[in-house]
């Protein structure tokens, strides 16, 4: 089967340091991939560099008729590749000056050009997706943690992106609210969203996940069936990560 | 030593309040024009514009390293020596303008503090979702920074109110011109002087109970 995103060759340095060094990557469509591995192995700068958060140096990433090049990427590309690129953050990052349902909305009126009727219509389908319906005028300084992340991700819902990208988005969270993200995230999962998933959440992972990828030092060591990752991994650093966080 | 003459006193608020919409529009009409003018300036130090960051620090550096009266004198005396078709300018015009480009040096500063205090994680926010960065900065970032920055700009706008005052010196008669010639007249200086500065002081007391009023509004909005 074809990719529908296909990563190729990304490199990504901050200074002297190398965070990724050549990464390739091929998401089937409705494909649920989790990256897994220890800290500072450029898990997160991976998922940012496919949001253009962080510019990578070099390589290509394609979304369908989308292909953005490092070494020559136009504005318009990389506000495309944002578009059809949904973002899910450790923190949030609600905009603190927008209610729940309009955090939802500004993508679809000022990204996507929609009329506020509609736009008004189509966030109150998200807030009940995620369980907020009676939350809608709520300012994020007024939510819960769990309320917040559930924000987040119905912004990123509202853009109908090819890909969403979620960035270790239970890690900030109090212990309390983990569940009711992490089952919003399982039940998007089963719409056969295409989607990456970077998580320390390990059962989650296994559970959810179509492939796991286990990075280290900036490259991908392993990938394969939550099955064989998890039950009989090849690589001797995957085993050594697991046998520690598990 | 003689008492005040109250009754001179009494007859001369009216007068000096005839000049009140001007000074008040000299002040609103500099205001407005030295905020567009500031959060411009502010962008473009923020978003460090090649060269147009060095040319702003460079204006800013130097309406805030000048008295204000200096400037205007500049402005309205000296230039027009290199420009003449500045000499029609009239003293109105020539003190707006130098107000303007005054209270927005200071104002661009205080500004871009304010956008500076907006989290990263807004920026990235709304980049994520494929904002420009028009976009992101009007609807997002702007919003954010000006309710820190309303208190100090409010104080600037207080500040530009008193400071009209020195449009008297480009022959201007407004409040503090009126007074000055009722005094000439009647040489009860202290008189006038007094009711002029007894009207700035009202004027800012009145603005500063709207302010608080705005604060505390402002705040409940969105309950942060």
């Amino acid at each position: 089967m074809k990719c529908e995103i296909d990563i190729a060759g990304l490199v990504k340095r901050f200074g002297p340091t190398t965070v990724l060094s050549g990464i390739d990557l091929c998401l089937k469509p409705g494909e649920r991939v989790a990256i897994i591995g220890p800290s500072g192995t450029g898990k997160s700068t991976l998922l940012r560099c496919l949001n253009w958060l962080d510019r990578p140096d070099a390589g290509r990433i394609t979304l369908g008729d989308l292909s953005v090049d490092a070494a020559h990427a136009s504005r318009a590309q990389i506000l495309a590749l944002r578009r059809r690129t949904g973002f899910v953050f450790q923190n949030y990052a609600l905009f603190a000056n927008k209610t729940a349902r309009q955090n939802i909305m500004e993508g679809l009126t000022t990204v996507r050009g929609w009329n506020k009727a509609r736009a008004t219509e189509r966030a109150d389908e998200i807030l009940a997706q995620v369980g907020l319906a009676d939350r809608g005028d709520s300012y994020p300084a007024a939510l819960s943690g769990g309320q917040q992340q559930r924000v987040g991700i119905g912004r990123a819902m509202a853009l109908d992106a090819d890909l969403l990208l979620f960035d270790e988005p239970t890690s900030a969270l109090d212990p309390e609210w983990v569940g009711e993200v992490l089952d919003l995230i399982r039940s998007i999962a089963d719409g056969r969203q295409t989607m990456l998933i970077v998580t320390h959440e390990m059962q989650f992972a296994r559970e959810i996940a179509d492939r796991i990828v286990f990075m280290e030092g900036g490259r991908i060591v392993e990938q394969g069936p939550p099955a064989q990752i998890f039950g009989d991994a090849h690589d001797e650093r995957t085993r050594a990560f697991l046998r520690r966080v598990t | 030593m003689k008492g005040l003459d109250t009754a001179y006193m009494w007859d001369l608020v009216p007068i000096i309040l005839g000049y009140v919409p001007l000074t008040l529009g000299m002040a609103i009409v500099a205001m407005a024009a030295a905020l567009v003018l500031a959060a411009f300036l502010a962008i473009l130090r923020v978003l460090r514009v090649p060269v147009a960051d060095q040319v702003v620090a460079v204006f800013i550096s130097f309406f805030r390293g000048t008295p204000l009266l200096v400037q205007l004198f500049l402005f309205y005396y000296g230039l027009p020596q290199l420009f003449p078709a500045m000499t029609s300018i009239d003293g109105i015009t020539a003190a707006v303008i130098g107000l303007t480009l005054h209270f927005s040096a200071y104002m661009a500063e205080s500004i871009r503090g304010a956008i500076l205090g907006v989290d990263r994680s807004q920026w990235e926010a709304a980049q994520s979702i494929g904002m420009t960065q028009g976009q992101l900065l009007r609807r997002i970032v702007l919003p954010q920074a000006s309710r820190v920055a309303a208190p100090t700009l409010m104080n600037y706008f207080i500040d530009l109110i008193k400071s009209t005052s020195l449009a008297f010196t480009l022959g201007v008669t407004e409040m503090m011109g009126a007074a000055q010639k009722e005094a000439a007249g009647s040489f009860l200086y202290l008189e006038a002087f007094l009711v002029v500065a007894v009207i700035y002081w009202i004027m800012v007391e009145l603005l500063s109970v709207g302010q608080r009023w705005m604060e505390r509004h402002l705040g409940k909005a969105v309950a942060r």
